[in-house]
């Protein structure tokens, strides 16, 4: 039995997919880890930046939110919401986003706003913040969830935030600027998109997990990619990274 | 001369039915003038911001509002704002209409305002369901030829009010840290009402000018209201009290437990001071950040 957490695993994963990136847009929980881990490791260059206004973060702890005080102490910079969204992201100066939701289907089209009809919703959800035009926007779009059928779907409730959309092209013809989506980091596993459909691709399974468990978890039947192999373990470095220094509460341990 | 108290600021510049705007973005959140608005009993009031926060959610457990115009509903890093999803499922205490955009569409709509134009182009809302619910949000043709551009309406609050650090008695207001949409919101506004920690005199605000995100220009009212924007926070002056945030979403699941909480700590104080010096000496203890000051800079 491994001596780390699927969440512990989730994170490694996303901070190595940031390798040798330069500016990443950071979202609150998992992926403020990960990136956090990154600069740490893989992409000692990496700029973090936040929708509250803050570019070139070095939190002296974790932050609790992307309002979090400690973002703003010894920043590189401190803008308006104008400038941060207006110059920095419609900019182009994006590289990588994080994003996530309650729903995402087989072309990484995301819901944050509604589970069941608007009008009368099931659950309310927060809504796009500032997701519909980081999707729309940055460079690649990397996301995290954790693998279920209710987050899998094969049709979302509502469209918060473009991933590709109908398929591959559709947003091109749409004249957005991003290339959308690239990865999906779960607690099971790592999708990529097939660049031909637009459609996730199911690339690399975490140790010990099962394709069948993988599918059992879906709203679709995932297409495989004949070159499925299996995702490298956290490292000892990366996980006394995460454990020491990172998260020494261990909200992510479990 | 424009200080007043925050209980003549209200009566003076909120009234039922108003468009208010309390902004802040997870900082300079004011909720000691929101929680006199509470007091004074507004009712029918239209509450714009991009994060309706805590702060709008006790607005709406007590029956101020009709309806939210905002772009992210929740407890930031802890769940669903409970009162609001009363208000939204069933009613309680009143019907609450809602009205959404994406960060950038609020700040859009706050730009437009303030720079008095009839919309604000950007670059989102293609290919999502948002324009769908909303049929403020409306694409147009470019005239230069570049295909159809999103656009949203001005916005332009009755009143907008402002948390900062320090301010003159004129409303020359400092701010530091996250500035959010304050500026934008204060100049669309039609009354601007700000609060601060500190009143400074003019010499500090001229030694600075840079640091001055709002005029007195534009000010109506200065509330000095120290400890104004907790449970928020205000760089340099105290922390976010996360310790009440997660406190909020076990509190405000319970309708009665909601009651009793506005009922102790907003109808049961006569003023923000009377909340401070109930909340105690240890909260303040607690909440005291580090020293992280910035360089002089030479503006001869």
């Amino acid at each position: 039995m491994s001596d780390y957490s699927p969440s512990e695993m989730m994170i490694v994963a996303a901070a190595r997919a940031l390798a040798g990136v330069r500016t990443v847009f950071v979202g609150v929980g998992l992926p403020n880890v990960a990136c956090n881990l990154a600069q740490r490791t893989v992409a000692p260059d990496l700029e973090l930046v936040y929708e509250s206004g803050v570019y070139g973060a070095r939190p002296a702890r974790l932050p609790l939110s992307i309002g979090d005080p400690a973002l703003v102490t010894g920043a590189l910079s401190v803008c308006s919401m104008a400038d941060l969204f207006g110059l920095y992201l419609q900019g182009g100066r994006i590289e990588v986003a994080f994003l996530g939701g309650a729903q995402i289907d087989r072309f990484g089209n995301l819901n944050t706003t509604v589970i069941g009809d608007y009008a009368r919703p099931k659950v309310r959800l927060p809504g796009s913040g500032g997701a519909c035009e980081i999707a729309i926007h940055a460079k690649q779009v990397f996301i995290i969830m954790r693998l279920s059928c209710r987050s899998f779907v094969e049709r979302l409730d509502f469209l918060t935030s473009p991933g590709h959309l109908g398929g591959a092209g559709e947003r091109e013809r749409l004249g957005m600027p991003g290339r959308g989506p690239q990865v999906v980091v779960t607690d099971k596993c790592v999708f990529r998109f097939d660049p031909a459909s637009g459609e996730m691709v199911l690339v690399s399974l975490h140790p010990g997990v099962r394709l069948e468990d993988v599918r059992a978890e879906m709203g679709w039947e995932p297409r495989v990619s004949p070159d499925l192999r299996e995702t490298e373990p956290p490292t000892p470095e990366e996980l006394r990274l995460l454990r020491e220094e990172l998260d020494p509460l261990g909200v992510y341990r479990s | 001369m424009k200080l007043t108290t925050m209980h003549d600021a209200i009566a003076q510049y909120v009234h039922d039915g108003d468009t208010v705007a309390i902004e802040g973005f997870t900082a300079c959140i004011g909720f000691a003038a929101a929680h006199e608005i509470i007091r004074q009993g507004r009712r029918d009031l239209v509450l714009c911001r991009m994060t309706p926060d805590l702060v709008y959610d006790q607005m709406v457990a007590a029956g101020c509002a009709r309806k939210l115009v905002f772009s992210y509903l929740g407890n930031p890093g802890v769940g669903p704002l409970h009162a609001i999803r009363r208000a939204v499922e069933k009613g309680i205490p009143n019907p609450l209409e809602l009205e959404e955009y994406s960060h950038f569409g609020m700040v859009g709509r706050y730009i437009a305002g303030a720079y008095r134009l009839p919309f604000f182009p950007l670059r989102s809302y293609v290919g999502s369901d948002l324009p769908k619910v909303n049929p403020r949000i409306q694409f147009v043709e470019s005239p230069y030829g570049d295909g159809p551009v999103a656009v949203v309406p001005p916005l332009n609050p009755d009143v907008a009010i402002i948390h900062a650090q320090r301010a003159d008695v004129h409303g020359n207001t400092q701010l530091w840290g996250l500035l959010g949409a304050q500026k934008e919101a204060a100049f669309a506004a039609r009354h601007v009402i700000v609060v601060v920690e500190e009143i400074v005199d003019e010499e500090v605000i001229r030694s600075d000018p840079n640091r001055t995100l709002i005029p007195g220009l534009i000010v109506d009212a200065v509330v000095h209201e120290p400890y104004g924007a907790h449970p928020s926070y205000v760089q340099g002056y105290y922390d976010r009290d996360n310790d009440f945030y997660l406190r909020w979403d076990e509190i405000s699941r319970d309708e009665a437990a909601t009651r009793a909480w506005l009922e102790e700590w907003v109808y049961g104080v006569r003023d923000r001071a009377e909340y401070v010096e109930k909340m105690g000496r240890e909260t303040w203890e607690r909440l005291k950040p580090a020293q992280a000051w910035s360089r002089p800079v030479n503006y001869g």
